[in-house]
């Protein structure tokens, strides 16, 4: 009889592809940063600074940004019907507010946010989503080939559950990434096929080092599936040019891969001289029919000006797919019933928003602008705050809400880090944080060129903070490249 | 190299898990009458019914039942805190939840409930579900233990995947079993191992069947990972007795099996000469300490009194896994970032629901006992009706939201089903479907004992439809019969 205790699920025993699979955006230095700010709540003054700043992930509410009033009037009509039978109702309540409210409720099951409701979503939810796409592309859409999901995560897993048949299946994944990618893939037990991003051109996409990885991937035996575009990206922040979007559409077509189009950050453009073009509209403009090429695009109620993780809403449209592979995919959303309604309600007002004329229209557009201007001003500041910084430079941002600075490390820290076993750009993030207690991910987490380092921040602190962050980030860095200069 | 782009995602290239996988709950159960629904908004009177009535899914609030209005006007302020601010519309809301929603909004840095939380959940609620859980079994409940996730349909999914690593491991399922879990292990590459519960001792579980199932699958080179017990029983409806639990305990202790307790029927009891008993609570009360036996217990907010599936909640309580392994189900967790807040705070409510002199306790009581109530009598009537049915047994529905008759079917109808390419109960729903509206699912659905045949069906049309429903049924089981009879 042992006396060690053998537990009954070892370790060894679980499925190695959830072992092998990983994230860093809430890895290792996030589960560090809640330990220092428990250490902060029990000792304040204990440490150089008095908060930790969460700038590791797109979480805008959390740092401050508020909801869209609009948005939530509609969505506590929804969940509380009998405001709107109150005397006061128009007091407090737009009356344009009201009337979506009412009209949501008029689509969904039994009128109620509490019910199920159809596999791929309410269908006159789909419907409004189906409108806000043609009016943004000028191209019809099909609300039959909506699915709501819960936010865009879901619709990725769906997607790679449903495309990869075993290790031997490989998808192309643009380095650096949002490693759900990596995550997702390594879960659903394909193969990521890596093509870099080149950061001298602005992370821009060379489409000849995307075929380049693609023959040599089939040389090794891989069947490539499909290209996972992120455009604004994430979490390089690049908007592509419409010219290279049409030629990452002719490789997709010629080559027999589905374009799996990332467009979470389409709302978040910060540059007057490019605009956002969703790659079902470049199809369509271009002319190709629904039989030459098929595309996955995906949209959230993260992000934007927006912001609403936590309602955890968003829906990908399908282009190009066969009756019945589209009846596959219907099938496994049917496996988990549906999609949250408030989500589903928010993915739905998202893309519809007040228009001019309307009651609400004057404080939506307010509010909108003041965020989306307020985003740039903070990208514009970090972004110059890292290019002024000793040995890094920083891509601008022009659009999402992050900044990707690369930082070239002298030798002595990477054998520092080395020495304590970790990644260079990890050891670089954790000194950041114990110094400043600002968490941002190091580069490690979302692929980069080899022999680079890079740590990702987003841009959203507080504006009235972001003084402070660079001035402490400055110092932070200048006192880390005095110890460790060569 | 040539590609055939049209056919680059075509059904013979997916992954055979998608293809393999089944969900009868929707599907065919599904779309036929939504097709017979449009039929008759088209043509009003084309057919032998005026209305479809959904009989084939758990989904309350989609045939008029209420949601309890405490839980909506904590959701409503949660999604609108500025309702708070004003004194007219505070005095919409009854005090309590006023204060609830205040204590709830707490737990929220900056009150944001639009961002993303911890990825088990907000710590605040969690601690309420874990007050909530020990409360009612009298032993003690950590909310570190606790995931929440958007329904436990993902809390299942997320076991499947970390405990199946091929199709040599397989997981202990009931026949009949509620049809998520043989569409999971097949999606996630593994193998069900059925075991059958005893329709002649009221769906009762019998270890020896237990044990016979698990040699069985060992003896065929099957690495048994886990047995799941749905209690109370879906589709079967039966409570099982203590005895019967502690045995189940012992039995996986013995074969060192995970003990995935499905209990989101806990709050649905018709009968009162059983009691729910939760695993945890048989298995700390048997001796077995948190270390000593991993068990997996999922709560849902989609059924009881409250009903709530579209807003997707619900949690799994995880324990007796070794710290690694928890590190795995928290990291999987992470990738997909957190559940979505309304399901949280919902699954917090249901667990800690208004006490006596509260100020809405009473009109909460009321609203509770009123449905319960409806529903013990909804399920004695048709219970009683199909018993009264030629051919026809229905043991007692003494808990969750359906029933499963047995029926008799004769040779010709049988001759007549495998003649339509159907099974013989598929064959029977579908008629029954066309003559009366009712939409009901084929016991094929859910795994039977080979050569019997039944059906599933809710308990949740409106009381005042019942009498209605039943007769129609028994008009058409009548006509079924003599065009059929032996």
């Amino acid at each position: 009889m042992s006396f060690i205790k053998t537990p009954a699920v070892p370790i060894e025993s679980i499925n190695p592809k959830v072992k092998d699979c990983e994230y860093a955006v809430r890895g290792e230095i996030l589960n560090y940063a809640l330990r220092l700010q428990e250490e902060l709540e029990k000792n304040p003054g204990s440490r150089p600074f008095d908060e930790i700043i969460y700038s590791n992930l797109g979480n805008p509410h959390a740092l401050g940004q508020k909801p869209i009033t609009f948005f939530r009037q509609v969505l506590a009509l929804c969940e509380y019907p009998a405001l709107l039978d109150t005397d006061d109702t128009h007091k407090f309540f737009s009356s344009d507010a009201i009337s979506r409210a009412k009209k949501i409720r008029s689509t969904l099951t039994g009128k109620s946010t509490g019910a199920y409701s159809h596999s791929k979503g309410a269908k006159g939810l789909r419907e409004m989503i189906a409108d806000g796409i043609a009016l943004r592309d000028g191209y019809p859409a099909n609300p039959e080939d909506i699915f709501l999901t819960d936010g865009a995560s879901a619709a990725v897993h769906m997607i790679m559950q449903l495309l990869i048949r075993s290790e031997n299946d490989g998808i192309l994944c643009p380095i650096p990434q949002y490693p759900l990618y990596s995550a997702a893939i390594t879960l659903h037990g394909g193969t990521l096929v890596p093509y870099y991003l080149s950061e001298a051109k602005g992370w821009g996409l060379e489409v000849f080092e995307l075929k380049g990885n693609l023959d040599l991937a089939r040389e090794n035996g891989i069947s490539v599936k499909a290209i996972v575009v992120i455009n604004p990206g994430n979490p390089t922040g690049q908007v592509l040019s419409e010219s290279n979007q049409q030629e990452i559409v002719e490789l997709c077509r010629k080559e027999g891969l589905v374009l799996l189009a990332d467009e979470v950050y389409q709302d978040n453009v910060y540059v007057k001289d490019k605009n956002f073009i969703s790659f079902k509209r470049i199809i369509k403009s271009v002319g190709y029919s629904d039989d030459e090429i098929s595309l996955v695009s995906f949209q959230s109620i993260s992000k934007g000006y927006y912001g609403e993780c936590g309602k955890r809403g968003g829906y990908m449209e399908l282009c190009g797919f066969s009756e019945d592979v589209k009846d596959q995919i219907y099938k496994v959303a049917s496996v988990n019933l549906c999609s949250n309604t408030s989500g589903q309600i928010l993915a739905s007002l998202i893309m519809n928003p007040p228009k001019p004329g309307e009651e609400s229209h004057k404080l939506f557009f307010a509010e909108k602008e003041a965020i989306l201007s307020s985003l740039g001003r903070r990208a514009k500041a970090l972004e110059d705050a890292f290019n002024s910084m000793e040995g890094v430079s920083c891509q601008k941002a022009e659009g999402a809400m992050y900044l990707f600075p690369l930082i070239k490390l002298p030798n002595k820290a990477i054998e520092a880090a080395k020495k304590v076993n970790m990644v260079p750009d990890a050891f670089y993030a954790l000194r950041l944080l114990d110094a400043t207690g600002l968490v941002l991910v190091p580069g490690s987490g979302f692929g980069q060129a080899p022999g680079t380092w890079h740590v990702r921040t987003t841009i959203l602190p507080d504006e009235s903070k972001i003084p402070a962050i660079v001035s402490r980030l400055k110092a932070f860095h200048e006192s880390f490249m005095k110890e460790f200069q060569d | 190299m040539a590609f055939d782009c049209a056919a680059s995602v075509d059904v013979g290239s997916i992954n055979p898990k998608v293809h393999k996988c089944k969900y009868a709950v929707r599907g065919e159960s599904e779309t036929y009458p939504q097709i017979l629904e449009q039929q008759l908004q088209a043509n009003p009177g084309s057919l032998p019914f005026d209305e479809v009535i959904y009989c084939s899914i758990g989904n309350p609030q989609a045939l008029g039942q209420q949601p309890i209005t405490f839980f909506r006007e904590v959701l409503a302020l949660c999604d609108h805190p500025s309702l708070l601010e004003k004194s007219e519309t505070r005095n919409s809301f009854s005090s309590d939840s006023i204060s609830r929603a205040q204590k709830i909004l707490s737990y929220f840095p900056g009150k944001a409930t639009g961002a993303y939380s911890h990825s088990q959940g907000v710590k605040g609620l969690r601690d309420a579900i874990a007050a909530g859980i020990e409360a009612r079994d009298g032993f003690p409940a950590s909310a570190d233990d606790i995931f929440l996730t958007d329904g436990a349909t993902p809390g299942v999914h997320c076991m499947m995947q970390l405990l199946i690593r091929s199709e040599t491991d397989g997981i202990l399922c009931p026949i009949p079993q509620y049809p998520l879990y043989s569409a999971s292990i097949t999606l996630h590459g593994g193998t069900l191992v059925p075991y059958y519960l005893d329709e002649a001792t009221g769906w009762g579980l019998e270890i020896s069947e237990l044990k016979k199932q698990l040699e069985d699958a060992r003896s065929k080179g099957i690495s048994v990972k886990a047995l799941v017990v749905i209690n109370p029983g879906n589709p079967t409806g039966q409570i099982l007795t203590e005895d019967n639990q502690q045995q189940i305990v012992e039995f996986c202790k013995k074969e060192g099996l995970v003990l995935l307790a499905d209990e989101v029927y806990q709050e649905n009891i018709y009968i009162d000469y059983k009691k729910f008993n939760s695993f945890k609570k048989i298995v700390r009360s048997t001796g077995y300490g948190k270390e000593d036996f991993p068990l997996v217990s999922y709560h849902s907010i989609s059924k009881g009194y409250y009903g709530e599936c579209g807003k997707r909640g619900g949690y799994m309580e995880v324990t007796g896994f070794s710290s690694s392994v928890r590190e795995q189900i928290y990291k999987i967790a992470s990738v997909n970032l957190c559940s979505n807040i309304s399901g949280q705070i919902l699954a917090s409510l249901i667990m800690n629901t208004p006490k006596p002199g509260d100020a809405s306790y009473e009109s909460f009581a009321a609203e509770r006992d009123g449905i319960l109530k409806s529903l013990a009598r909804r399920a004695k009537a048709m219970e009683n009706a199909f018993n009264n049915l030629e051919g026809v047994t229905c043991n007692t529905a003494e808990a969750s939201m359906f029933l499963f008759p047995k029926i008799h079917l004769p040779k010709k109808a049988i001759e007549a089903a495998i003649a339509a390419k159907k099974e013989p109960d598929a064959f029977y729903t579908l008629r029954l479907l066309e003559s009366t509206g009712i939409v009901v699912v084929p016991g094929s659905g859910f795994g039977q004992v080979p050569g019997t045949y039944h059906f599933r069906c809710s308990i949740l049309p409106q009381e005042d439809k019942i009498p209605a429903i039943i007769s129609r049924l028994a008009a058409f089981h009548k006509l079924f019969m003599s065009q059929y009879r032996d």
